[in-house]
């Protein structure tokens, strides 16, 4: 590779960047020829990010230089990465959303006419753009009122605008279904033949043997190794990202149903714009089986737990438990008379208060029962016994059961609340997301402590963004598209594809 | 193992006494500026505080309302609000009080005094049950509505105790008829007074107790109870007390009407208990002062009857301070406002005296973040 | 939102109209010999008004620089009463100088001492990361403070400014009295309020500060330095709530009394939100402060007992809170108001 005679757009050579307490990279050498698609592999946590914040000027390296065009550079801020045609996409989208396209374009880079915004000619350069590279955007649009992949194009027409020769895409496709991540590669494709060059960012297997022409591999801050993706396989690279042989399936046994434990009927309720979210939504759970709820993320996935878990008003229908109805019931009314146990998908808004002790959030919402409280009185005493247990049973790594929760890792922080929600008697377990963001160690064990309360004879109720964590945990499968269950599948006969397609909206017969 | 815990608690206690020994140094080099001496002017604030028995007793004259408003503002802290009401919650509960206290002739005390008392709890938890109620049901921020509240008090409590105008206005219903062109209520009747635990010339009254008492109630609520872990679950993150299944509306609402009682509580100490009567000069300044000596005492019960007892110094030896050394006792307000900044702001007192954070201390809330909800 | 927008404004029109056109009937016609219709509508509440309005104007602004690039500021009355002190110091010592040069000297210094209370609390709330609102209690505490500790009561300022008629259009009966003769600072506070709507919406200044309140990590993305304008629109902002408080010791009231600021600027603070963080909405919710405040006057000009005083004082901040409680909900504060901005080590 470095037989090329023009010398690499981008390189990196020798990042070490550390935060307190953490190295994010250490020593890391990276090279991006023109034209060229090359993919960062890693898991959550593996400095990808950090990485790419150190290209794009967001962060500066505690060692290491950088090259564009081979010479040295030295970014301060975003700026200077834009002056040298760096252009990032971000996982989080970077758009103010009371702002039009057009506005949110040229921010940073505005043209001026007589001392006042130039709309109009912006707006003509953005339609002129979009027609070179294929992205259809209506520059006058409000940036709130587009969709998710609509978003994801103006992000690249930022980038384009500001004339970036070298594209950075953090986990792009994180919030697209399988038929628009299939749109924006050939976007990039696109990208690519006019001469661009783009880091493609991703813990996702198959989009890399799909997209790259060359593949780095991150794993705890550093670069463990370069793979060919005519050559590399799925597993190949998996071992390489995680460092052991990962168990892409969960060990579990038939799933053996008993009872409805949880029953929903014509659910219909409003989201926090006040747009409906969920459209008339029913299906039941029984004792003993996991449904797993698919779908891409926004698409009333969140809504449906919330009303399930009454943390949000439903409009019309019902949700029993056990015959019981609760709509509308209050959480601790579900929580306590209906033996459900949530594992809530924001764990740090919801799940868990940070500044609490390791212990105060292991009784959170169990404070008021005995025997951790007696009357009125709170028994420490109890708390603390409890907490002592739970942290051993569920391996939650902390120096004390008093240390606060928000201190934790990612990973102890979610044992933390599963061994809450998992310790009492419970008839129905609703989890959402339970393993967003951590290390793989904490999946498999979650993993393995869902199917047990499966097992055991619980109802469980799993939503997921993961496709992979769907398929491998569910008994059943149900599709959220755009507020409706689009289809409930049985395992054994899902597929990939068809779940895909159907998670797009596009409901199939030969999906069966 | 509990190490931690202690390093915790150091560190929440050494902030305050750099914060307080900062805001001193500061206050002196502003008065050196402006051509005054501190060292006579901080002698005299000793004297006036501490440097006799009468010094001392003033001290604690003015600890006891302070006491009470912080602690008003503490508990609304602790479930992430900000009473900025305490001084219109203080002026109604003392207009409730007085209304009782001059009312009902011939009432035995132990009828009479509770009553009193009772009427500027009422009054106060009222006061405070109106920014509770707004910010729950419409999403006012009590910040604004506390303070038009502050506003809407004063007016009030100056109407009650109108003395009339010459256009032929009519007199407030609690003025005194005998104090002719003076707006003030006639004195409350002796049953309706507290007592004095040390007499003339001394003047401490039982409020101090009732003060102390609280705020012994008040922390073994927060720390001890389940009404205190719902109501510090709703400061820390409402989000999570709602999924832990506490009713964060009526936490709300019920702690800002506790925060008011314990202003309005206030408000009718100092007037049953020393000015024995209403007069529209009396401000609801201790309301304000309040919040100092919650940030002071770092929200926690206790710390705020240490800070109290702190601030009620620098009041107390205010008034012998500009005697002594011709320093305006106005001096005192800016070593307040710089003892607030200085605890509000930690960040100032770790940097210029280079002490680490607890790598586990976690951030005390935050109230800014906007208006709507 | 857009559409609440929309009939708000239509409603603002048809509020003007309506006055405008009950200002002309009162004071041109015998309709002006009803007491009521004259406390409403008479030349002198609708100068009143105005009057009673401009501070108000002014430290609406001064929050929505701030609260636009996501600084909460609640001590505009504190940075008010600094203004005001200054002013009077500025004047009172530049007693001998001609009237002009001294009241001007003193408008600049409100205007200084104005952005040196918005940097502290820039600085306070940036840099030492202190909690916004608790930085606006310290910044009005601290006013207070030294401004009665410093405040030599025997001063005494001599002189403020007058009305200027602008030719011609002072001449239009009723509107000319009205808007048209007035003293410079009234002017001044008006024009800002166009100079400032079009800053905002119109220029690169204005789209980066109000990115910076909306999602600074965007702004900060595309290589805006969102501190920078953060403190500088919160200086900025200082200026203006000093410039408020310099309208009241030099062109309003003429002396400096201690608190003179009244809860001005917290009820400058309602005007904002009440108008939704746009300057000509800010402007409309002071005109009605105001003119709860006018009417106030008025009643007592006109005798009228039958409510007490102290009552009628109050609607002005009963307006405030029902305002406040009213629409909030439907107005919408900055997206990442309050909240500190870290580019280092922020992992989202």
């Amino acid at each position: 590779m470095s037989t090329s005679i023009t010398p690499p757009v981008l390189e990196a050579r020798n990042i070490t960047k550390v935060f307190p307490g953490v190295i994010a990279n250490e020593d890391v050498n990276l090279v991006l020829h023109k034209g060229e698609i090359l993919a960062l592999l890693g898991e959550n946590g593996a400095g990808k990010s950090t990485l790419m914040n150190i290209i794009f000027g967001l962060y500066h390296p505690t060692h290491g230089e950088i090259f564009v065009n081979g010479k040295p550079v030295v970014m301060k801020s975003p700026r200077d990465a834009i002056a040298l045609g760096i252009g990032m996409v971000h996982q989080h989208f970077q758009l103010v959303p009371v702002m039009t396209v057009t506005d949110n374009i040229m921010l940073g880079d505005e043209s001026v006419k007589n001392g006042l915004l130039d709309r109009r000619a912006v707006a003509e350069r953005i339609r002129a753009l979009s027609r070179k590279y294929g992205l259809e955007v209506d520059p006058d649009a409000i940036v709130e009122d587009l969709p998710v992949g609509v978003r994801q194009r103006v992000e690249i027409l930022k980038a384009l605008y500001r004339n970036a020769k070298i594209l950075i895409l953090d986990e792009p496709t994180a919030v697209l279904t399988p038929q628009e991540i299939e749109g924006l590669f050939e976007v990039m494709e696109t990208l690519r033949r006019q001469g661009e060059s783009i880091i493609f960012i991703t813990h996702k297997l198959k989009e890399v043997l799909r997209i790259a022409d060359r593949i780095m591999v991150l794993r705890n801050g550093r670069v463990v190794g370069e793979a060919d993706p005519r050559t590399a396989t799925q597993q190949q690279l998996a071992s390489m990202m995680v460092g052991r042989e990962v168990i892409l399936t969960v060990d579990k046994g038939p799933a053996h149903p008993g009872e409805t434990v949880l029953e929903v009927e014509g659910l219909c309720a409003t989201s926090d714009l006040g747009e409906p979210a969920l459209r008339n939504i029913s299906f039941q759970v029984r004792a003993g089986e996991i449904l797993g709820v698919a779908g891409v993320q926004g698409n009333g996935q969140t809504e449906l737990v919330e009303v399930i878990t009454g943390l949000r008003r439903a409009d019309a229908g019902h949700v029993r438990i056990k015959g019981v109805d609760m709509t509308n019931a209050s959480p601790r009314r579900i929580t306590h008379e209906g033996r459900s146990s949530h594992v809530p998908e924001d764990r740090h808004a919801y799940g868990m208060v940070d500044s609490y002790t390791v212990a105060d959030n292991l009784v959170l919402n169990q404070y008021y029962l005995p025997p951790f409280a007696k009357g009125v009185t709170i028994q420490e005493a109890a708390i603390a016994a409890h907490a002592r247990e739970l942290v051993k049973k569920f391996d939650v790594r902390t120096p004390s059961i008093y240390t606060p929760g928000g201190s934790l890792s990612g990973g102890n922080q979610q044992k933390m609340v599963v061994a809450r929600e998992f310790s009492r008697p419970i008839q129905l377990l609703i989890a959402a997301q339970p393993t967003r963001g951590i290390d793989v160690g904490s999946i498999e064990f979650i993993h393995n402590q869902i199917v047990a309360k499966r097992d055991e004879g619980v109802a469980v109720l799993l939503v997921s963004a993961e496709l992979d964590e769907i398929m491998a945990l569910s008994d059943r499968i149900a599709v959220m598209y755009k507020g409706e269950i689009i289809d409930v599948v049985d395992r054994a006969d899902a597929t990939r594809e068809g779940l895909g397609l159907l998670m797009a909206g596009v409901k199939h017969e030969a999906v069966r | 193992m509990r190490l931690s815990v202690l390093r915790r608690i150091g560190y929440m206690v050494l902030i305050p006494i750099l914060a307080v020994f900062s805001a001193l140094l500061l206050g002196a080099i502003i008065m050196w500026i402006f051509g005054d001496d501190p060292l006579a002017a901080y002698r005299g604030l000793w004297t006036g505080a501490f440097g006799s028995p009468r010094a001392w007793s003033t001290t604690i004259r003015k600890m006891t309302p302070l006491i009470l408003t912080g602690l008003s503002v503490a508990v609304a802290f602790k479930a992430g609000l900000f009473n900025i009401g305490a001084s219109g919650q203080f002026l109604i509960g003392s207009v409730c009080s007085v209304a009782v206290g001059v009312n009902f002739e011939g009432l035995p005390a132990f009828v009479h005094l509770p009553l009193a008392l009772l009427a500027g709890v009422a009054g106060g938890v009222l006061w405070g049950f109106i920014p509770g109620a707004l910010k729950v049901f419409t999403g006012a921020h009590e910040v604004i509505v506390t303070i038009m509240l502050n506003y809407v008090a004063s007016l009030f409590a100056a109407w009650t105790v109108y003395a009339g105008g010459t256009q032929g206005q009519t007199p407030g219903p609690l003025w005194d008829r005998t104090a002719g062109a003076i707006s003030r209520t006639p004195e409350v009747f002796m049953s309706a007074r507290l007592p004095w635990i040390v007499p003339e010339p001394y003047r401490i009254h039982w409020g101090v107790a009732i003060a102390l008492l609280v705020a012994l109630i008040m922390w073994w609520i927060l720390f001890k109870t389940t009404l205190g872990f719902s109501t510090r679950t709703v400061g820390a993150n409402s989000k999570a007390a709602r999924y832990a299944g506490i009713n964060v509306r009526w936490i709300t609402i019920l702690t800002m009407m506790i925060a008011g009682g314990l202003a309005g509580l206030a408000g009718a100490i100092e007037t049953l208990g020393l000015n024995h009567r209403f007069a529209p000069e009396f401000t609801g300044g201790v309301g304000f002062q309040g919040i100092t000596v919650a940030l002071l005492g770092q929200t926690n019960p206790i710390g705020v009857v240490l800070a109290a007892f702190l601030l009620g110094a620098l009041e107390a030896g205010a008034a012998r301070m500009q005697f002594d050394s011709g320093v305006a006792a106005d001096i005192i307000q800016v070593i307040q406002a710089l003892v607030l900044a200085f605890v509000a702001a930690p960040l100032i007192i770790r940097q210029i005296y280079r002490i680490r954070k607890p790598s586990d201390q976690v951030e005390t809330t935050v109230f800014s973040t906007g208006w709507g909800r | 939102m857009q559409r609440t927008l929309r009939v708000t404004s239509y409603l603002a029109i048809a509020l003007v109209i309506f006055f405008v056109v009950m200002a002309f009937l009162v004071n041109l016609t015998p309709l002006g010999e009803n007491t009521w219709l004259r406390v409403f509508f008479s030349v002198s509440a609708l100068n009143f008004t105005l009057r009673a309005s401009v501070p108000l104007i002014l430290g609406a602004l001064c929050g929505i620089l701030c609260e636009r690039t996501g600084i909460i500021n609640i001590g505009i009355e504190g940075m008010m009463l600094a203004g005001a002190f200054a002013a009077f110091v500025a004047k009172t010592s530049t007693n001998h100088w001609p009237l002009m040069p001294s009241l001007l000297f003193g408008v600049a210094i409100a205007l200084l001492v104005g952005g040196l209370m918005g940097l502290l609390h820039a600085i306070f709330s940036i840099r030492y990361r202190m909690d916004q609102i608790i930085s606006g209690t310290v910044l009005i505490i601290l006013a207070g403070g030294v401004s009665a500790y410093l405040f030599d009561r025997n001063a005494v300022a001599q002189g403020k400014f007058g009305a200027i008629a602008i030719p011609g259009l002072s001449q239009i009966p009723v509107l000319g009295e009205v808007l048209f003769t007035n003293p410079p600072l009234t002017y001044t506070a008006l024009i800002l309020v166009v100079v400032i709507h079009i800053g905002l919406f119109y220029t690169r200044w204005g789209l980066r500060s109000r990115a910076c309140g909306e999602h600074p990590r965007a702004a900060d993305t595309v290589g805006v330095n969102v501190n920078r304008f953060r403190y500088m629109n919160t200086v900025l902002g200082g200026m203006l709530a000093g410039l408020a408080g310099g309208f009241l010791v030099l062109e309003a009231v003429g002396q400096f009394q201690e608190g003179m600021t009244a809860g001005r600027g917290f009820i400058s603070l309602a005007a904002m939100i009440f108008g939704n963080w746009m300057p000509f909405g800010a402007m409309g919710a002071a005109l009605l402060f105001g003119y709860t405040q006018a009417l106030q006057n008025e009643l007592l000009l006109a005798g009228v007992t039958t409510v007490p005083r102290q009552f009628v004082s109050m609607i002005p901040y009963v307006v405030t809170i029902v305002a406040v409680s009213g629409f909030v909900g439907r107005v919408r504060p900055p997206a990442a108001e309050g909240k500190v901005y870290e580019t280092e080590g922020e992992s989202e």
